[in-house]
């Protein structure tokens, strides 16, 4: 690389390259040969469970018929993507798999940032420490367990109805009804994972000098000044960072959440990309059609991801990958 | 910090006391009602009249979750797979962790398997050519398909290896100076030191296999062989299938329904006991989990 142009004129060939190219072109060394073996029996299983069903999204432009596999399947080309874009469920499945996603990224990650900031300030340690627990324990439970909460807090004669009641408000079909149907899984997300979130926002709050508070104290700046200016500021690097991570998340709006939640009646509101492979494609044995869908889904995954990468490296110093 | 003692400044403190744990509280009492109607009697609990304590307190439906043997069968399974996959996890976790770490010069394989990973991460074939793989396998119903296509974890292994490499090289060199050979330097060296990350990563698998009911869903045909979150969603599903259709209590007290409600709330309540045995664990080592993994590669 370095190599001067000189060396090689020399008989045409050059003699220190030479050896250097026999240096690394020597048998692996027996390090080289213990770390290739280390990672053989994981690279196994990654080529079994990860890289053999890539191979399978051929199916996807096949007529997969499950008796003869894939080597025997008919090719068809686009057919299931010509298919996938005439039905005209597809664009609802697309605005509800994005709405959802968008919804729970925005608002997630702005009631994160708000409570962290407002954590920051309780001065109790011990409230402080209890109130962390409390806050991150629902982001350990299975969307399985919470949505039974769920349903019992926002079903028909559930807790929220009855508060409702008492107020005078007309009962709310939070389940059952197309308009509240995508908040409640925006808000119930939001709930499940703020606490959790709220932890990358806290370390970059203890990050910031405590000297500028105090400074601008002394001139005069009031609280709401103070983290307009100086918190803000302080946590924007850290802000633009997550956010633009989170944009490959855009058609992942949770399998768990909404599988567990929605009923025929929200299919409208509340189907997405993921649950809609899984009925039609899995249930429902349209095998090609279903890989089709996701195949579709994954390409556009993978240009976001490689999208808010390249971002990510050029406006902040991190990188995904 | 010089505190300002005006009034407003006072009341400012005291509305932001109050929004924090009004925010806490959101989190903690619908689980805690949970709870509380898990040991109510079956009439309170089907005319919606629990709140934050058991209204004619029973251990009824906990003693009916002891003698439901399919709910047993499946925590077993659920234990089984845990141990499982945190047992072949962890081994491969550590074993491909390990010679990625090692830099291009020391191991010039590295390149190429770091690439395969990063395209394993962001890249997959989709729930139904997985579905196939398995299938194929002949692993369907059994404790296999839910442990061996989670076995690589590549966000764990490239967690563990961003903490491999920063063990300060002048322990290893010292290792090979008295003689040690690669594993024994792994063995002595890296994974003492590196117990915070690899307790990350434990817990990370812990928490992901048991809290799975997707896998037990696609890949097992027989309840009798379903882990216990697929059972468990198996359960609430029908009730909460007439609940969100409409139903009111009274429709379900009419069905002969709503009877299971403080059951499957026990079901509940005794399927999360073992996440929270381990949730001082948990909270110790999942922020330290997002401190290292934010650690740039």
């Amino acid at each position: 690389m370095f190599q001067q142009p000189h060396l090689k004129i020399e008989n045409g060939k050059d003699p220190l390259a030479s050896t250097k190219r026999k240096k690394s072109k020597k048998i692996v060394t027996k390090e080289e040969m213990f770390y290739h073996s280390m990672l053989l029996p994981g690279m196994i299983f990654l080529i079994i469970f990860t890289f053999v069903p890539m191979f399978g999204v051929i199916m996807a432009f096949q007529d997969y018929v499950p008796a003869k596999g894939i080597r025997a399947s008919e090719f068809v080309g686009f057919e299931h993507f010509k298919y996938m874009f005439s039905l005209p469920d597809i664009g609802k499945l697309f605005r509800n798999t994005i709405v959802i996603a968008i919804g729970k990224i925005v608002l997630g990650s702005l009631l994160a940032i708000v409570f962290a900031i407002l954590l920051n300030e309780v001065r109790l340690k011990l409230l402080k420490k209890s109130i962390q627990t409390i806050v991150y324990l629902p982001h350990f439970l299975s969307w399985v367990v919470l949505a039974s909460v769920v349903v019992n807090m926002f079903s028909l004669d559930g807790t929220i109805n009855q508060i409702l009641a008492f107020f005078g408000i007309d009962k709310l079909n939070f389940l059952g009804s197309n308009k509240l149907f995508q908040p409640l899984l925006i808000g119930t997300d939001v709930w499940k994972e703020f606490g959790y979130n709220s932890i990358v926002y806290l370390a970059a709050l203890t990050a910031i000098d405590p000297g500028l508070h105090e400074a601008a104290s002394i001139d005069g700046a009031n609280w709401w000044k103070r983290i307009w200016n100086i918190t803000l500021p302080g946590m924007l690097p850290i802000i633009l960072l997550l956010a633009v991570l989170s944009l490959p998340n855009v058609l992942n709006a949770g399998f768990d959440q909404v599988y567990n939640l929605y009923s025929p009646m929200v299919y409208e509101s509340g189907d997405i990309l993921d649950t809609y492979v899984y009925r039609v494609g899995l249930m429902g044995r349209e095998y090609s059609f279903g890989t089709a869908v996701g195949l579709f889904k994954s390409v556009i995954g993978i240009i976001l991801i490689i999208s808010a990468n390249n971002a990510a490296k050029k406006y902040t110093d991190r990188k995904l990958f | 910090m010089i505190e300002n003692k005006s009034f407003s400044a006072r009341f400012g403190r005291l509305t932001i006391y109050a929004i924090v744990i009004f925010l806490a509280l959101t989190c903690l009492l619908p689980l805690w009602n949970i709870v509380a109607i898990s040991f109510s009697g079956g009439d309170a609990v089907a005319s919606n009249k629990v709140g934050l304590t058991p209204i004619n307190t029973t251990f009824e439906a906990y003693k009916m979750i002891m003698e439901d043997s399919q709910f047993w069968r499946s925590f077993g399974i659920s234990i089984q797979r845990v141990i499982l996959s945190l047992v072949i996890n962890m081994v491969l976790i550590v074993t491909m962790a390990y010679p990625l770490s090692k830099t291009k010069r020391e191991f010039r394989g590295r390149g190429i398997y770091m690439n395969l990973l990063i395209f394993a991460m962001l890249f997959n074939g989709g729930m139904i050519p997985t579905y196939l793989v398995v299938k194929n396998l002949d692993m369907l119903n059994t404790i296999w398909a839910l442990v061996l296509p989670g076995a690589v974890q590549v966000f764990s292994i490239i967690l563990v290896m961003n903490f491999f490499i920063g063990v300060p090289k002048s322990l290893e060199e010292a290792a090979i100076m008295d003689g040690a050979n690669p594993l024994q330097v792994l063995i002595k060296v890296y994974i003492p030191i590196s117990m915070p990350a690899l307790a990350t990563v434990a817990l990370f698998s812990i928490v992901g296999n048991w809290n799975d009911f997707f896998s037990g869903l696609i890949y097992m045909t027989k309840v009798t062989n379903y882990p216990l979150m697929t059972y468990i969603q198996s359960l609430t599903i029908s009730i909460e299938e007439m609940l969100k259709a409409g139903a009111t209590s009274s429709d379900l007290a009419n069905a002969g329904e709503v009877s299971n409600k403080n059951l499957n709330a026990a079901k509940i309540v005794v399927s999360c006991v073992p996440l929270l045995l381990i949730y001082p664990m948990l909270q110790k080592y999942f922020i330290t989990g997002i401190v290292v993994g934010s650690v740039k590669e």
